[in-house]
């Protein structure tokens, strides 16, 4: 074959790569597009939410851009308590009022009701009767507009973004001088609540792990009839509503339940035992129910391992617990890592088990996510907190991912 | 093939657009589901349709005003009719989701209980969070208040309440010695709070916390506590079942649900109309006897049989040495006041 030839042959090739390349590009496309859509664009919309503060610079544009310019010392310029008088009656009347009541509330308790009460006080009173300096309008209606904590408050939700949110989820704050503070103790319970999540989800982790090791090897060792059989066991409550499930194991644990009853019938205590509504129940009932997320990778990969190996070490003089460590335990590894990351990233989103076998003490993120979206519409923190644990989770799954490859030669997936 | 295909899905399309924007839908009403929709569907929505002859679809919700605010600002509002908590009701009417209400349709705002007037919804049912125990475990009298909530000595047993600081803070002060009607007086200030989470404190070991509205009829059942509070109509049930299960009426904390109508409604007539409908003493007489839920219109008392009206929270003998819920106050306190509960509960 002459060069010139060969040459146009390796193009031709390549062109024909291109074009199937790009076709296949097309066929993946609406998968990409789905993904972004349903996925991509709402988190991004989501950890934006948590630090977009828009309601005071749509609602009332004057003063928001007249607060920035303030320094936040003491009260705010004149200019500033005439914007505000101004701009109020119409925010009240057109409703976006309420908007920022609401969010100022988020940052001082009672100040919702205070802006709301002043514009309807304001609304009510004869536009040309009193031509006195706007700041005594102000403190006429009530005496805390003389608080520079409540114009600061003020200033801080100009806009158009905010670190307040990010912040409040770390249960820390801005103070008067606009240093980042920590809470009072009595409200810090964010931090709180993002170590327990985490603490939970590796408890649970690791003991879906200690349970979930024995049956999936039984599972991949078994003979076939006795296979299936067990892998039903498995899947059923699997299929299960996880409510369902939850509400079975009340029934299990409560005080006049199935076990303390056989507790007190065969004298092993006196009184029964507070298993549920409590830190036990939620490790107890949160473990049944991610067990199969254990089992099923475990699974998938041990059946792959061949009996082989296992009888090639004994040949060579190892006792089993030896085989065991030294040739299968490793081999099984990446069914272990996948097992474990599926486990503990649907753990630390838990929300529902939690809320009714767990007690006051026992709420991980979810539920205070949930909480400050639907009961107080508190969008922000919820948002804030999602992004917490999601940055969390992610940093977590790098940390795993670094030891795992140090470990030993663990693969994901 | 392919033709009449595409000529086929075009007259689908056209059809199912005009269906849905060319002709004004029915009148749509909204309301909490399960037993109370039924009970409701019985007294008001039938009984409606056949005297009025309007056509009347039913929905259900759980409430939160994100959701109307989402149907409103969405465009295409669905709903015509809602029952909403006072939360939403104060909040949507604020914000302008929801419409004000025509007082003159029905009959003025002086023949309703003054707390279930607004100017934005009118009262639907009058329901309450009460003191409840069962009976068979007190056979020489149970508790008769929040003190003896408290006092485990006297009637020894785990308790449950809601969890959260909602209830439970005025709760804990009734317990404490504060007298019902200074109860939000006593928790606008800062001593006030930290004399009701004291007193939760003394209380903590003994405690279980509900999350659902179903569950503490279900602890009362197992046994795994011996008192709780609960929302009245959920006790209905398990009462017809054959339980003595009891309830303490003073010191129990009273809500109102609230008839809105959504803004963007092309219904309001026929609305206005519905909730009249309901709002009539003789119509809403009908309602107790299905489920034990307080009526709103001051005359509809007298229609209700005396065994039903004793079981109500609108009962006058009930209604005596209760409180309404602050809505004010705890839209304004919740956020600052759920923080300093969980962190209290963590200890």
């Amino acid at each position: 074959m002459k060069a010139p030839d060969r040459h146009r042959l390796r193009h031709q090739t390549r062109r024909q790569e291109r074009v199937r390349a790009l076709r296949a590009l097309v066929l993946v496309l609406p998968m990409f597009a789905f993904l972004a859509l349903s996925f991509l664009v709402p988190i991004g919309r989501m950890l934006y939410r948590s630090i977009e503060d828009p309601e005071l610079a749509s609602a009332l544009p004057q003063t928001a851009q007249l607060l920035k310019q303030w320094d936040g010392v003491d009260l705010p310029p004149d200019n500033v308590f005439a914007a505000l008088l101004r701009e109020m009656p119409t925010a009240f009347e057109k409703r976006t009022l309420a908007a920022v009541a609401q969010r100022l509330n988020h940052d001082i308790s009672g100040y919702r009701s205070l802006l709301l009460r002043t514009a309807r006080k304001l609304n009510k009173r004869e536009p040309s009767a009193t031509p006195l300096d706007a700041a005594q309008a102000f403190f006429d209606i009530d005496p805390r507009w003389r608080q520079p904590r409540y114009w600061a408050a003020m200033r801080r939700a100009a806009g158009p973004v905010t670190d307040f949110y990010l912040l409040a989820a770390l249960d820390l704050d801005r103070d008067a001088a606009g240093d980042i503070v920590p809470v009072p103790e009595h409200e810090a319970v964010f931090v709180d609540v993002l170590l327990r999540t985490i603490w939970i989800g590796g408890v649970v982790m690791a003991l879906c792990l200690v349970t979930g090791y024995p049956i999936a090897y039984l599972l991949a060792t078994a003979s076939p009839r006795l296979g299936n059989i067990l892998m039903i066991l498995v899947l059923l409550p699997f299929w299960t509503s996880l409510l369902v499930r939850t509400s079975a194991w009340v029934v299990v644990l409560q005080n006049e339940g199935i076990l303390n009853g056989l507790f007190l019938r065969f004298g092993l205590v006196d009184a029964p035992v507070q298993m549920i509504f409590n830190r036990f129940g939620v490790f107890v009932a949160m473990t049944h129910v991610l067990l199969p997320f254990m089992v099923l990778p475990l699974y998938s990969v041990m059946k792959g391992i061949s009996p082989s190996y296992m009888r090639a070490a004994s040949s060579l003089g190892a006792p089993p617990w030896l085989a065991f460590l030294r040739v299968y335990l490793p081999q099984s590894m990446p069914g272990v890592a996948a097992g474990c990351l599926l486990v503990f990233i649907l753990a630390v989103g838990y929300y529902i088990t939690p809320a009714l076998v767990g007690g006051a003490g026992d709420q991980m993120v979810s539920y205070f996510i949930a909480f400050y979206t639907s009961r107080t519409v508190n969008w922000g923190l919820a948002s804030a907190l999602a992004a917490v644990l999601l940055l969390t989770t992610v940093a977590l799954y790098f940390v795993y991912g670094r030891l795992s490859r140090t470990g030993g030669g663990v693969r994901l997936g | 093939m392919r033709h009449r295909t595409a000529i086929a899905i075009a007259a689908t399309i056209v059809s199912v657009g005009i269906g849905s924007h060319a002709f004004a839908r029915d009148l749509t009403v909204v309301s909490w589901g399960g037993n109370y929709q039924e009970a409701q569907r019985k007294a008001y929505f039938e009984p409606f349709m056949k005297a009025t002859g309007i056509k009347l679809i039913e929905d259900s919700w759980d409430g939160g005003i994100g959701t109307l605010r989402a149907k409103v600002q969405g465009g295409d509002v669905a709903w015509d009719v809602v029952q909403a908590e006072a939360e939403e009701l104060q909040l949507g009417c604020d914000e302008g989701v929801i419409l004000q209400l025509d007082w003159e349709k029905l009959g003025g705002k002086d023949n309703f209980l003054p707390t279930a007037v607004h100017d934005c919804g009118v009262g639907a049912i009058l329901w309450s969070t009460v003191l409840a125990y069962d009976g068979s475990k007190f056979p020489n009298g149970g508790p008769t208040s929040w003190a003896d909530f408290w006092d485990v000595d006297k009637f020894p047993g785990k308790r449950a309440l809601r969890k959260g600081p909602k209830y439970n803070l005025e709760f804990a002060l009734m317990a404490d010695g504060v007298a019902p009607a200074d109860v939000y007086a006593t928790l606008a200030t800062a001593d006030g709070v930290q004399r009701a989470f004291d007193k939760l404190s003394e209380l903590k070991d003994h405690l279980i916390w509900w999350e659902a509205g179903a569950q503490p009829p279900q602890l009362l059942a197992s046994g795994e506590v011996v008192m709780t509070s609960v929302y009245n109509g959920r006790l209905d049930t398990p009462r017809k079942e054959g339980k003595d299960f009891r309830i303490v009426w003073p010191g129990s904390i009273y809500a109102i649900d609230s008839w809105v109508i959504l803004k963007g409604s092309p219904n309001v007539g026929k609305a206005m109309e519905l909730i009249a409908f309901m709002s009539a003493p003789e119509n809403q007489k009908n309602l107790p006897p299905y489920i034990s839920y307080g009526v709103t219109h001051k005359d509809a008392v007298n229609g209700i049989a005396p065994d039903v009206l004793s079981n109500l929270p609108s009962a006058p003998d009930n209604l005596k040495d209760a409180i309404a819920i602050d809505t004010g106050f705890w839209t304004d306190n919740i956020d600052e006041l759920n923080k300093r509960f969980n962190a209290w509960a963590a200890q």
